[in-house]
């Protein structure tokens, strides 16, 4: 709290005391003001002077983004560490992007040109799969005067306008509100992601949204990272919040050395990562998702795919509830104050495909892949629910399947999917597509109803048909649901690869029938041979379909 | 003694372990405060709360005697620190730092604040040394690695503390030649549970290289929020300032939960779920995150809390935020505890999240990944026949089930019930292969066709 703050804005950022502690004005009363602070609050005293910026938490956006790791609040992790060693001091402060590096700037447009927000004026190559195109800010109109070219630093000016304008190529916006575009566009492709579940069962669009939930142990971490290794997207936006920092270790050890499996380039060129441990202070991870988005919709506005990976939403409703409860607002359902819903909505409200402002019709898109961490496992806690309402899709994952190791753990029974996406598969991938799909939920979900009855009975009770439901429910299971990051040809599954895998589970599964009809026994279809056959499937490269399929199809 | 201490004699009320005091200045968040009774009887508390109108002090030791009107309060201007040095090895503290065993207090070589600070997760080096605990349950299919925090999920009457002594004793790292040390941290545990472990720490003639915090039962409440503090603070002491590779172990985390809750309610915050607070997630990472190697630093923390699930329910909050945080989590069951397995572990729920970086060729080998998936995978159907054989009787099921069904009780006879013995590695994974060739070649679905060719078909045989 403090005093003599009447001039003070809501959101405004503010440093705290002698050792200059980074915090927000989240409350105003008279002249008074509650300043949540951003750090450990040990050692701080009364009376301590607050110095008010003038302005709300902005994120700084530039080239030099990709390839970065940053805190919540965009304190840059790295630059942190050659300065201060092991741990993060408190009250340290540092740019977000690094001021000393030059930057080859290409201009593309002329002096004397009239432009506008959002109007791309030059490109500088940010990394060697990304070309940052450099923008006109919000709110800045004018003719060009001037235009530079060649290596300059951010504080370096491009253009100058002729009202005197400056422009650099980097700029500020502020985390809370959303970045402006001319108008949303509905989505008819998918977010690619090489997983088989999620791309043949509940594919989401481009720009759509996601939740992950998932009790501990669920592989919600191993999920993200596996999407943020192989998702086709230009952008990936890592925010690991409240994440543990073993596993951030782990990300960040691997990612380094991995490859981007559409362009050949390392995978951290088209990356940037946030990242406020769970032992990092509380109201840095509210802001976390904030700055991960609003980097992400900057990315966006330059006409760029970009998928924001958070993990998980339920530890930033979560530090949103501590700070509400210190403010001692009334609490709504499990002690989540009230606005949650409200927050939540505005947050997934961000996701989308755009039409950017400024010239040339530039098409962009955010789509939002969220896990989220019920207490319990249980998902009619409120943060998931409230999710549910905003969303387009969930991947639930499941406990049981968790625990015998089935991986991803992504329960084919709980999950959907509200995008409508066949027109998309029918015209790249196949045509048979939408029907495949569905025989293969429709025998997914008898075969589940015929799990109930085998618990009760046994197998041995079921009809010869039935029993041919449940032996290809098996393998499917076991083999196309399944998928393992782990392994080198089974990681990443291309869309081609899917179809012809499920087109021989279902070929399979009709001569299984038809024989079935002959009078053979059930011993003599399912053989050793073929079984092995169906469970080697998914280590054939994906590059050797159709042609290994229709092999693999006359084999049986 | 401080030339800066500030006395008050202006508290104004006492509410449970708080007391509040007026016209208090220049106080800052964290400090702490020595609190001194008419009859001369000296307490420690820290200040959690600074306001215009008062600063709120929790006394870390029993309020009994505490009075408003002549009771004085020493502000001592710092935070609580922790007095650390190498001779500290060997010794018996307890709750907040002070000796028990007789022997002087250690003169300090550096004095650290006991909150630590957050390690930056970019200098975080990955862990990825496999440790040995000699139990094939926990080393085959939930391996342990160093820089890891992998709690003991129990329940009252589970012998939690005997696979934590035994892990303690029979801990082993491949690379041999480094200095281990052990930081044993007791919260609110019995007098017969803490001569257990110091017994344990004898009998592996370990005492010499181990550091004992002791809060016992009988011991304040409140000193447990501070217990485990310590201890890390001095495990990282030895692991970053000296090299040490360094194994925590808290026992019990629920305690600490209860003493969070308690000071919670006495501050009348607005209680989460169960009564616990809402920041409960936030207070626990901030232990459990200490745990880790640095990239620039030899030494390491690895860290074993043991956690009591009130009722036997994982997703009681302490368990359940717990396993949110560390790295999978070791879960004991009473079913197998009954059937006189040793040690009853139960893997299905059980995990470790960063065995995959300890495991595999040149660290343990190379089939270990897939043989222990396959174990999971058949033990977890063999599981689920049972509940079908009770209903039908075995009689009902087919070959292969009844097959599946004995696999189940064997692993759980023979791979995870070894009693007070050690396995190493190669003997685990070689007995999970003997468990495994009782089946047929096509039901297996997680091991590569190399690997099945290499110890399914027999060129490697145990």
């Amino acid at each position: 709290m403090a005093r003599d703050m009447r001039r003070s804005k809501m959101y405004n950022l503010v440093f705290v005391g002698e050792m200059r502690l980074m915090g927000e004005v989240i409350r105003i009363e008279d002249d008074r003001a509650t300043i949540q602070v951003y750090e450990e609050t040990d050692g701080l005293t009364l009376g301590g002077e607050i110095m008010d910026t003038g302005g709300p938490l902005c994120a700084e956006l530039g080239p030099g983004l990709l390839s970065s790791i940053f805190d919540g609040i965009q304190r840059p992790l790295a630059g942190i560490a050659k300065e201060a060693g092991g741990i993060i001091p408190t009250g340290v402060t540092m740019p977000a992007l690094d001021r000393r590096k030059r930057w080859h700037f290409t201009p593309l447009v002329e002096p004397g040109r009239e432009i506008g927000a959002g109007d791309v004026i030059g490109t500088i190559q940010e990394t060697a799969s990304i070309t940052h195109r450099v923008m006109i800010p919000t709110g800045v109109r004018g003719v060009i005067k001037e235009i530079r070219t060649g290596d300059m630093c951010l504080e370096d000016l491009v253009a100058t306008l002729q009202d005197g304008t400056d422009i650099r190529p980097v700029q500020r916006w502020p985390v809370r509100r959303p970045r402006p575009f001319a108008r949303k566009i509905t989505s008819d492709a998918p977010f690619i992601t090489g997983q088989r579940i999620i791309d043949t069962l509940f594919p989401v669009a481009s720009g759509g949204s996601v939740i992950i939930p998932g009790g501990f142990g669920t592989g919600k971490t191993v999920l993200e990272q596996t999407l943020a290794k192989f998702a086709r997207t230009d952008i990936i936006i890592y925010i690991g919040c409240g994440e543990r920092g073993n596993e951030i270790a782990e990300v960040l050890t691997r990612f380094p050395g991995l490859e981007d499996p559409y362009t050949g380039h390392p995978l951290m060129d088209r990356s940037t990562l946030i990242v406020n441990t769970s032992n990092m202070p509380v109201a840095a991870r509210e802001a976390s998702i904030y700055t991960g988005i609003t980097i992400g919709e900057y990315y966006r506005d330059m006409g760029y795919d970009v998928a924001i990976l958070a993990d998980s939403v339920s530890r930033w409703a979560e530090a949103m509830r501590e700070i509400s409860g210190r403010l001692e607002e009334l609490p709504g359902e499990e002690g989540f104050p009230m606005y949650l819903a409200s927050r939540l909505a505005a947050f997934y409200e961000r996701a989308g495909m755009v039409e950017c402002i400024g010239h040339g019709g530039r098409k962009g898109s955010v789509t939002v892949c969220t896990a989220l961490s019920p207490p319990g496992g249980d998902f009619s806690e409120p943060v998931t629910q409230s999710a549910l309402r905003v969303t387009g899709a969930m991947w639930a994952l499941d406990t049981h399947l968790a625990r015998r190791r089935h991986f991803p753990a992504i329960h084919w029974g709980k999950s959907f999917s509200l995008y409508r996406l066949d027109a998309w598969f029918c015209k790249n991938i196949a045509t048979d597509w939408p029907q495949l799909r569905g025989w293969l939920m429709a025998l997914l979900q008898k075969d589940e109803e015929l799990q109930d009855v085998v618990q009760l009975v046994g197998p041995d009770a079921l009809q010869d048909q039935d029993r041919v439901v449940v032996e290809m429910g098996f393998l499917i299971r076991e083999n196309y649901l399944q998928q393992s990051p782990y392994s080198p040809e089974d990681a990443f599954c291309p869309l081609r690869k899917q179809y012809w895998m499920l087109k021989i589970f279902f070929n399979a599964y009709e001569s299984a029938l038809k024989e079935l009809g002959n009078g053979r026994s059930l011993e003599e279809i399912f053989t050793t041979r073929r079984k092995v056959i169906l469970a080697d499937l998914k280590n054939i490269p994906g590059e050797r379909f159709p042609e290994a399929a229709e092999e693999i199809i006359k084999g049986l | 003694m401080e030339l800066l201490t500030r006395r008050y004699r202006t508290t104004q009320k006492v509410i449970g372990p708080l007391l509040f005091v007026e016209r208090a200045t220049r106080i800052s968040i964290g400090e702490m405060v020595r609190i001194i009774l008419s009859e001369g009887d000296e307490r420690l508390g820290q200040v959690i709360e600074v306001s215009e109108e008062h600063a709120v002090i929790q006394m870390l030791e029993e309020t009994t005697g505490v009075s408003i009107q002549d009771t004085d309060i020493y502000f001592t201007g710092s935070a609580a620190k922790a007095a650390l040095s190498l001779d500290m090895l060997g010794r018996r503290f307890d709750g907040i730092g002070r000796p028990v065993d007789g022997l002087p207090p250690v003169l300090p070589e550096t004095r650290s604040r006991i909150t630590g600070s957050p390690i930056n997760p970019v200098e975080r080096g990955e862990p990825s040394d496999f440790i040995q605990t000699g139990l094939s349950a926990i080393d085959g299919l939930n391996t342990l690695v160093r820089g890891q925090k992998l709690p003991i999920f129990s329940a009252s009457g589970l012998p939690a503390k005997e696979i934590a002594g035994q892990i303690l004793r029979q801990a082993r790292v491949v690379g041999e030649g480094e200095r281990f040390a052990v930081v044993f941290a007791a919260i609110g545990i019995t007098h017969r549970e803490a001569s257990f472990f110091i017994e344990e720490f004898e009998r592996g003639a370990a005492l010499h290289t181990s550091v004992l915090f002791l809060n016992l039962a009988e011991d304040p409440a409140i000193e447990r929020l501070l217990t485990p503090r310590f201890a890390l603070t001095t495990a990282e002491y030895l692991a970053f300032e000296h090299g040490f590779h360094v194994l925590v172990i808290l026992t019990d985390m629920t305690n600490y939960c209860e003493a969070l809750r308690e000071v919670a309610t006495a501050r009348e915050e607005i209680p989460g779920r169960r009564g616990y607070p809402g920041y409960m997630y936030t207070d626990l990472a901030t232990l459990y995150e200490r745990a880790g190697c640095l990239k620039r630093r030899k030494g390491s923390i690895t860290q074993i809390p043991i956690v009591t699930m009130p009722d036997e329910d994982i997703t009681h909050p302490i368990p359940d935020l717990t396993g949110y945080i560390t790295e999978g989590q070791i879960v004991l069951s009473r079913e197998l505890h009954r059937k006189g397995v040793y040690p009853p572990i139960d893997v299905l729920p059980s995990l470790s999240r960063l065995m995959n970086l300890g495991i595999g060729a040149g660290k343990t080998r190379e089939d270990h990944r897939e043989a222990s998936d396959q174990l999971y995978a058949f033990y977890a159907q063999g599981r689920d026949l049972r509940r079908v054989a009770s209903i039908i009787g075995e009689e009902g099921l087919t070959e292969p089930d009844r097959i599946l069904l004995k696999f189940a009780d064997d692993f759980e006879r023979g791979y995870i019930h070894q009693g007070d013995t050690t396995r190493s590695i190669v003997e685990t994974l070689d007995y999970g292969w003997g468990l495994l060739r009782r089946f047929p070649r096509d039901r297996f679905t997680r091991v590569r066709p190399d690997i099945m060719e290499k110890y399914y078909g027999g060129t490697v045989k145990p």
